[in-house]
């Protein structure tokens, strides 16, 4: 068994459009710049992937990662908790025109709906949200004497996301905070595609250090030197 | 009557309640500060959602490492004993009762204990975050806030009239005149300032303030 994949733009050659994609991340923290930027590239090849749905704590920052993709209109929705930041324009220009649809979700609710379509669960209740305007339509029920929403399992077609090291079974390890949603979104996506800044022989990660097993990973690829988005949004770097 | 407490003296009095050894998160923004104001002796565990446990203080200006940050996507530092993890662990910690206190800004309070804090209405982009998930599972849900908006109008009130982040879950309240706990539906005054009367203070406040002993003096060092 080998999921390595020789280069970053075959990684990718397979997301179709109307797909949705998880990309992992937090803000900066964990975002694959590599692998978003090889999406742009493709795209503006081809004219393809389009009309995405892409689902990421936020919505982009700047004009560098997901806010390049929404930038060249390849995303048609975003499922997110959070879409602002430092530089909201790419995502903010496109709602206010009607360009882009949002589905806002609490962060915890986004984060235990991806781990549930990974698991498996198809709906599971939550305190979260109870009596909010976001909860409106859904199901709620009590139990011991409080009342909870109910919530459905997120899955995607594609997980793109970020690890330390990797190997070539798919067994990753992240850096620090990096990790956030990745560990869930490979869990539920049917195609999960890692960036990982340090691939290794097997053997070569303790499997007590392992935090993604490679059963949830379909490809690997090494991008050595990767971006970090919080120093490109700060050094106001534009990817066209 | 100008007289009211700095947010940096509500993050004062806010932190004096919290215990040694507590799990604590802090709001982005003002609650923030509670963690600058920990009493001598005691040291509590900073959450915050994106997967931290045991953080401390932001680094050095060019010593920032952005895989390392908090909730507000700020740059922070770690302490002795910190842990990473993924995101549905970190609410489920929120969510699953382990924090003893989660400290949150505030746009309204009413007295039954609901929060309005993630949307002043349906103009612009919505944004939730983690808002809607930290109110619950804290044991202390207490929320930090000027006693009055910046139009003169009570944050503390009946009923919120700004869109819910929450239904019931607020247990305290640090303003910048007093300390109220909500308890059966009621806000109960447990501290004011006291170079203010009873009488303005209620009438600075959006609903009945009920007494339930002692109202002791509001005491917090110059900041």
């Amino acid at each position: 068994m080998d999921k390595r994949v020789a280069s970053i733009a075959e990684a990718v050659a397979g997301i179709p459009d109307g797909a949705t994609v998880m990309i992992g991340g937090f803000g900066g923290s964990g975002a694959p710049v590599e692998l978003i930027h090889a999406l742009v590239d493709r795209f503006v090849a081809t004219g393809s992937p389009k009309d995405l749905t892409i689902v990421n704590n936020n919505a982009g920052n700047g004009r560098v990662g997901i806010a390049a993709l929404i930038d060249h209109g390849m995303v048609r929705k975003m499922v997110c908790s959070f879409p602002r930041s430092s530089d909201p324009r790419a995502f903010t220009e496109k709602y206010l025109a009607g360009e882009i649809e949002l589905e806002l979700v609490p962060q915890g609710t986004l984060a235990e709906r991806i781990r549930a379509g990974g698991a498996g669960i198809p709906a599971f209740y939550t305190p979260t949200s109870f009596g909010t305007e976001l909860a409106r339509g859904k199901p709620v029920a009590e139990f011991e004497g409080r009342s909870y929403v109910q919530e459905r399992w997120l899955k995607g077609d594609y997980a793109l996301i970020k690890a330390e090291i990797g190997d070539p079974h798919g067994n990753l390890a992240y850096r620090m905070a990096a990790r956030n949603f990745a560990p869930l979104m490979a869990m539920a996506a049917a195609h999960t595609v890692v960036q990982v800044t340090r691939l290794v022989p097997l053997g070569g990660i303790e499997p007590e250090a392992v935090v993604t097993p490679g059963i949830f990973v379909d490809a690997v690829v090494e991008a050595s030197r990767p971006e970090q988005e919080e120093a490109l949004v700060r050094a106001g770097t534009h990817y066209a | 009557m100008n007289i009211k407490l700095s947010n940096a003296q509500i993050a004062w009095r806010a932190a004096q309640d919290i215990a040694d050894g507590a799990y604590v998160n802090l709001g982005i923004g003002f609650p923030e500060m509670v963690a600058k104001f920990q009493p001598a002796g005691r040291a509590a565990v900073f959450h915050t959602e994106n997967g931290v446990l045991g953080f401390g203080e932001a680094p050095p200006e060019g010593q920032e490492d952005w895989d390392l940050i908090n909730a507000g996507k700020k740059a922070i530092t770690l302490k002795p004993g910190a842990s990473f993890f993924h995101h549905a662990d970190s609410f489920a910690m929120v969510r699953g009762g382990h924090l003893d206190v989660a400290i949150l800004g505030a746009f309204q309070v009413a007295e039954t204990g609901d929060l309005a804090n993630w949307s002043t209405g349906p103009k612009g982009v919505p944004a939730v975050g983690g808002a809607m998930d930290l109110v619950h599972g804290a044991k202390h849900v207490a929320v930090v806030i000027d006693h009055l908006t910046k139009d003169g109008k009570p944050k503390l009130v009946q009923r919120c009239t700004m869109p819910l982040t929450g239904v019931g879950c607020v247990t305290r309240v640090y303003t910048s005149l007093a300390v109220v706990d909500i308890e059966g539906g009621r806000f109960v005054l447990r501290e004011k300032l006291p170079a203010i009367s009873l009488v303005a203070l209620q009438s600075m406040t959006g609903a009945q303030l009920h007494q339930d002993g002692v109202i002791a003096d509001l005491l917090v060092p110059d900041l």
